[in-house]
């Protein structure tokens, strides 16, 4: 489903600030695959997610989504594909505008927008039947402005949003990081259920080593912008979170380590 | 206020309601503070009376003037969104360069229909000769204001609307939010060309110095109109706009005619300036206030 090849990208080049945010990354995710990536600050995870949005172009490399190559696509095209939910539960939504409204939006997403009405009989049962999933009530408030909700019913919606129409791939990032504990993992545990059932790509930034080995089927640890570790099966299963956390320590002591020998 | 005056007030008030039922488009719903129609209202009387004094029938020559508006709005979306100039500033570009093509259209300062056939003459038989323009402007208004409505609850015009609320998530929703603009300048800045048009023919002469202000008296209506009936519902704002902008015009002809505060016609804009404020004001006053601990 997503193939990255060779993948790489330099911020502020040719300056004092040059950052090498990634460096020929080589990803091959499936259809149905739900990844995890951890890593820690300024490993690239972020960048790695807006490459494969399309908010940022790659200096090397090619990203094929769906059998297309989409490297040049700009974040508009991209939504025809793939879905994405911020970490800021008021980014991907209108605050002013009605749950219903918001959907409306989201469902002509990955179907051409036209001159009929937005808010048909359709998609009025659709949003009914797919808020019923998330048993917040929600589908009986299909007129109240989205600025009612908290940030969990908003990222609730959002997920909603997210995963209408034909869409293939869903990105997350930190989509519960600014939730309280019961919000975030109410809207995780919606997202593993919702993302099983219509079989979509997922991929999911997370800081919590728990939650990555916790959800999905797979998970990639970045450091300096490269993959340094890639698990799925067996060898995910038998990972604990105090392994991942060595695992983690040790990259950023080799980090000073490498340090400590310049200096030398 | 005699009869007379408050006919003026209502027809006035109408023509000016096209332009803030653009203003609603550009400033609420697109948050794009557009002040091209400082050109574009001129534009539209300037072209409209070029082509009626050559011949033109007047409703061809109206509906021209509102399609080379559209252009004007293309010209600031350009500004803005391919040189990158700022909102505001790319369309006082356009407006000030508009001053001068205005005169090159009407190779004068202003041009006279008092002797020509207008949009409203054929109106003139069918009710009374003073009622005319307020009947032909009315029909046109509530046609302008349903369209709108209309459009609004489209696909393309909720897109429109996420496109001014929230880019980034009109973007991740495969909205185009740039061509969303193209499309809403255009728009309004199409329906004040048409409002320029029809009130130069109303007035009986198309002037290069009648786009001073308009900005403010279509902010008059949109601003006044919606603080006076706050609402949720498209067709209910819209409504405000309209409402709002012939409510102005009956004030200012009241505080006008009324010789006990001593105003003159000289005064109108620093009345409209200080009703604008005031309305602006009532909702931040109501907010801060709600906010305030007891």
């Amino acid at each position: 489903m997503i193939r990255v090849a060779n993948l790489g990208i330099i911020f502020n080049k040719g300056t004092a600030l040059e950052n090498r945010a990634l460096h020929d990354v080589n990803l091959s995710i499936s259809t149905g695959e739900f990844v995890t990536v951890i890593g820690s600050n300024g490993a690239g995870k972020s960048t790695l997610l807006n490459l494969l949005a399309g908010e940022l172009f790659p200096g090397t490399g090619r990203i094929t989504i769906d059998g297309q190559d989409v490297t040049s696509w700009p974040v508009y095209r991209r939504a025809s594909i793939l879905a994405r939910m911020f970490q800021d539960p008021r980014a991907g939504i209108c605050e002013e505008m009605s749950i219903i409204e918001n959907i409306a939006i989201a469902s002509a997403r990955t179907a051409p927008r036209g001159f009929g009405f937005a808010i048909t009989p359709q998609v009025r049962a659709e949003a009914v039947e797919r808020l019923a999933m998330l048993k917040l009530g929600l589908e009986k408030r299909l007129t109240d402005r989205v600025a009612l909700l908290s940030g969990g019913q908003r990222q609730a919606l959002a997920l909603i949003m997210a995963t209408l129409g034909t869409t293939k791939v869903l990105l997350l990032d930190e989509h519960t990081a600014a939730l309280d504990p019961a919000a975030a993992e109410l809207v995780l545990n919606l997202t593993g259920e919702i993302v099983t059932k219509f079989g979509i790509t997922t991929v999911m930034v997370t800081h919590s080593m728990r939650q990555a080995l916790e959800f999905g089927s797979r998970t990639i640890m970045l450091h300096q912008g490269q993959v340094i570790l890639d698990i799925s099966g067996s060898e995910r299963a038998s990972m604990t979170i105090e392994q991942l956390v060595q695992m983690f320590r040790r990259k950023e002591g080799e980090e000073l380590s490498d340090d400590q020998l310049l200096l030398a | 206020m005699s009869l007379y005056a408050f006919i003026g007030a209502l027809e006035t008030g109408l023509a000016f309601a096209l332009v803030a039922l653009g203003a609603y488009l550009t400033f609420r719903v697109l948050d794009f503070p557009d002040l091209t129609v400082e050109g574009s209202f001129p534009l539209g009387a300037a072209v409209c009376a070029k082509l009626m004094v050559s011949g033109f029938d007047p409703w061809s020559a109206t509906i021209i003037a509102g399609l080379v508006g559209c252009l004007a709005g293309f010209a600031t979306a350009f500004l803005n969104l391919k040189l990158r100039i700022l909102h505001i500033l790319a369309s006082i570009l356009t407006a000030i360069a508009l001053y001068s093509i205005n005169l090159r259209i009407m190779d004068r300062p202003n041009i006279g229909l008092i002797n020509v056939p207008t949009v409203y003459t054929p109106f003139e038989h069918l009710v009374p000769r003073l009622w005319a323009p307020v009947v032909l402007l009315a029909i046109i208004v509530v046609i302008a204001k349903i369209a709108i409505d209309l459009f609004l609850a489209t696909g393309y015009g909720l897109a429109m609307r996420a496109a001014g609320a929230n880019a980034r998530m009109a973007r991740a929703n495969g909205i185009r939010d740039s061509r969303m603009i193209v499309t809403g300048l255009a728009i309004a800045n199409g329906l004040t060309a048409l409002s320029g048009a029809l009130f130069a023919q109303m007035l009986g002469a198309a002037d290069v110095s009648m786009g001073i202000g308009v900005i403010v008296v279509a902010l008059a209506g949109v601003i006044g109109g919606t603080a006076l009936m706050p609402s949720r519902l498209i067709p209910m704002l819209t409504l405000a706009c309209v409402l709002g902008s012939i409510l102005y015009r009956i004030a200012l002809a009241l505080a006008l005619s009324s010789n006990a505060i001593g105003l003159t016609a000289s005064d109108v804009n620093v009345v409209t300036a200080v009703l604008v404020a005031v309305a602006l004001w009532v909702p931040v006053r109501k907010t801060a206030f709600a906010r305030r601990p007891k």
